[in-house]
């Protein structure tokens, strides 16, 4: 019984192997590809580069040239940082708020929040588009607005759900102590909201470093992010530099890997966390 | 605190509540408005009635050709991606060595956005079809199945940690019961394991088939609808009707209404099989 456990393990063992390297094959082969040549790779992209196909770093030079991949870099991390933080605090707030506060307003917003999951994003994309551009958001600071409207209904649904089992009577002590409701927001419910918090940051973070069409269609023509420089190097059908694809690909991915390796735990717990909710 | 005074209550909504009507609910309204309209900006625009959701399906078969594939897409994907990744959480729920570094691998491509995972599989798929002269762009089937092969590189991972924590939720009082009572490990599977992911199972399905639903960047990244708009799906049918010529905004609208009503229609499906889940259980 013991040796054949474990002789079924071993193959479940190997079987997970061969998954994974499967798994992790596509990475493997656009890293590979990014040090060929560019007429080397559409034709043979599961060659090793070899002394006539390497070109060392050449498609990460012209890549970076031709995308602007570093002030991609820039757009994308100063939108995502500053759209998380706000969606974070303003969204745990107005949570807070309408699921205290029982009144019909408070769920009339709540309803309206939740409703706004469902709608698929091509329903307001050109509207949307529009009214950014009247209100003068067509920026990366203005977009920040744009991501806080879009972020509300998934993180205040997340939010109100942890809110719902904390016990209120913390709050009401500290209104006796004399706390007015700011800080009793501030002072005693951030602190209680805090594994919350990591799980609503996630899932903003995740979402917003890899959007490409919102972006593209309020700022994009101005400023480019990393999904849109990604896309914009595919330009006219036949003309694409394949070299400076690979290795935009790749710059693409390191920023995501390093981000999942330091914060992997959080990750898996926020995402599902975050979908059993959702 | 069931009462809060009004300055307070403002303090702490308001910021959320106009970037909410600002981004999502003017839009939206407006968006029905306008799918009733004839306009290229938003200030011209001019009342016909349903013509555009007419002219939406009766002018060619872009979108109802889109919907099919998008539909049987969405199938197919949410299928073989739910079996994938039940298949690897057991595995992973079992006593083998490294699980928590195969848990890492499987659910990284999750992180990767739809743009970047499009190009990196294009050159995978176009690597092995021009082993028999063709590309991606020669068949509609060709475009379907790969991004059947991306969506499930994508999702797998990340339905499957759902699963290990529905897995982990069964008590093993139950399996050892089980074994005691001579099931094996087919019955123990059928008999408890299954069941007792059913909620699981269920949250699973929504997200993959509204995910695949509503999939555009890795469409436009992988095909872009080549050849000829027949691997075009919904999201991305309505992209090019809005911004392919002028003229069609209008059209394009429409069509963006109806594929809400299509997506609305899924969640409350997917709501009223959960409740009487619950209702039952």
């Amino acid at each position: 019984m013991n040796a054949k456990t474990k002789l079924q393990n071993n193959i479940l063992f190997i079987v997970l192997l061969l998954t994974a390297i499967l798994f992790l094959f596509p990475i493997l082969i656009v890293l590979v590809n990014s040090f060929k040549g560019r007429f080397f790779i559409s034709d043979t992209p599961f060659a090793l580069p070899d002394a006539q196909t390497f070109v060392a770093l050449k498609n990460y030079v012209s890549g970076v040239a031709k995308t602007g991949f570093f002030p991609a870099f820039g757009y994308s991390l100063f939108i995502t940082v500053f759209s998380v933080a706000a969606i974070v605090l303003f969204t745990s707030m107005m949570a807070w708020c309408i699921t205290r506060v029982k009144s019909k307003v408070s769920s009339l917003i709540y309803y309206l929040l939740v409703f706004s999951m469902i709608v698929p994003f091509q329903m307001v994309m050109f509207t949307m588009s529009k009214m950014a551009n009247i209100l003068r958001l067509d920026n990366p600071v203005g977009i920040i607005v744009i991501y806080l409207g879009f972020g509300a209904g998934l993180s205040v649904f997340i939010f109100s759900g942890f809110i719902k089992t904390v016990p209120r009577e913390i709050e009401e002590a500290a209104t006796i102590d004399g706390c007015n409701p700011i800080q009793t927001f501030f002072l005693i419910v951030i602190p209680i909201l805090q594994p919350v918090f990591i799980t609503v940051a996630i899932l903003n973070t995740m979402w917003i470093w890899n959007d490409y069409l919102l972006p593209y269609l309020v700022i994009g023509s101005n400023y480019r992010t990393i999904p849109i420089a990604v896309q914009y190097l595919q330009g006219g059908y036949g003309s694409k530099d394949m070299g400076a694809m690979m290795a935009m690909l790749v710059l693409a991915i390191i920023p995501i890997v390093i981000f999942y390796l330091t914060c992997q735990k959080y990750i898996i717990k926020g995402v599902a966390a975050g979908a059993v909710k959702g | 605190m069931q009462t809060m005074p009004k300055k307070y209550y403002v303090f702490f909504t308001l910021p959320t509540f106009i970037a909410f009507l600002i981004s999502f609910f003017i839009p939206f309204l407006f968006g029905i408005y306008l799918s009733f309209t004839k306009f290229t900006t938003v200030t011209n625009s001019q009342w016909i009635g349903i013509s555009n959701y007419i002219r939406a399906f009766s002018e060619n078969r872009d979108f109802i050709n889109a919907a099919i594939f998008t539909a049987k897409f969405a199938l197919v994907s949410a299928v073989l991606i739910n079996l994938f990744a039940f298949i690897l959480a057991l595995l992973l729920t079992q006593k083998i060595r490294a699980t928590n570094i195969f848990r890492t691998i499987f659910f990284m491509p999750n992180l990767i956005g739809g743009i970047v995972l499009g190009y990196i599989w294009q050159l995978i798929i176009n690597g092995i079809l021009i082993k028999f002269g063709v590309d991606i762009t020669y068949s509609a089937n060709y475009g379907f199945w790969g991004l059947v092969v991306l969506m499930n590189w994508q999702m797998v991972g990340y339905m499957m940690i759902i699963y290990i924590a529905g897995l982990q939720s069964i008590s093993p009082e139950l399996f050892e019961a089980a074994k005691i009572d001579g099931a094996n490990a087919w019955q123990i599977l059928k008999g408890i394991t299954i069941p007792l992911v059913m909620p699981a199972v269920t949250i699973c399905t929504f997200l993959t088939v509204t995910n695949s639903f509503k999939l555009f960047d890795q469409n436009l990244a992988l095909t872009a609808g080549a050849p000829a708009k027949k691997s075009a799906m919904l999201a991305l049918d309505i992209f090019n009707t809005f911004y392919g010529r002028i003229g069609y905004e209008g059209v394009g609208q429409a069509k963006a209404v109806v594929f809400f009503l299509f997506v609305g229609l899924i969640v409350l499906l997917q709501l009223y099989i959960s409740r009487r889940r619950e209702l039952e259980a």
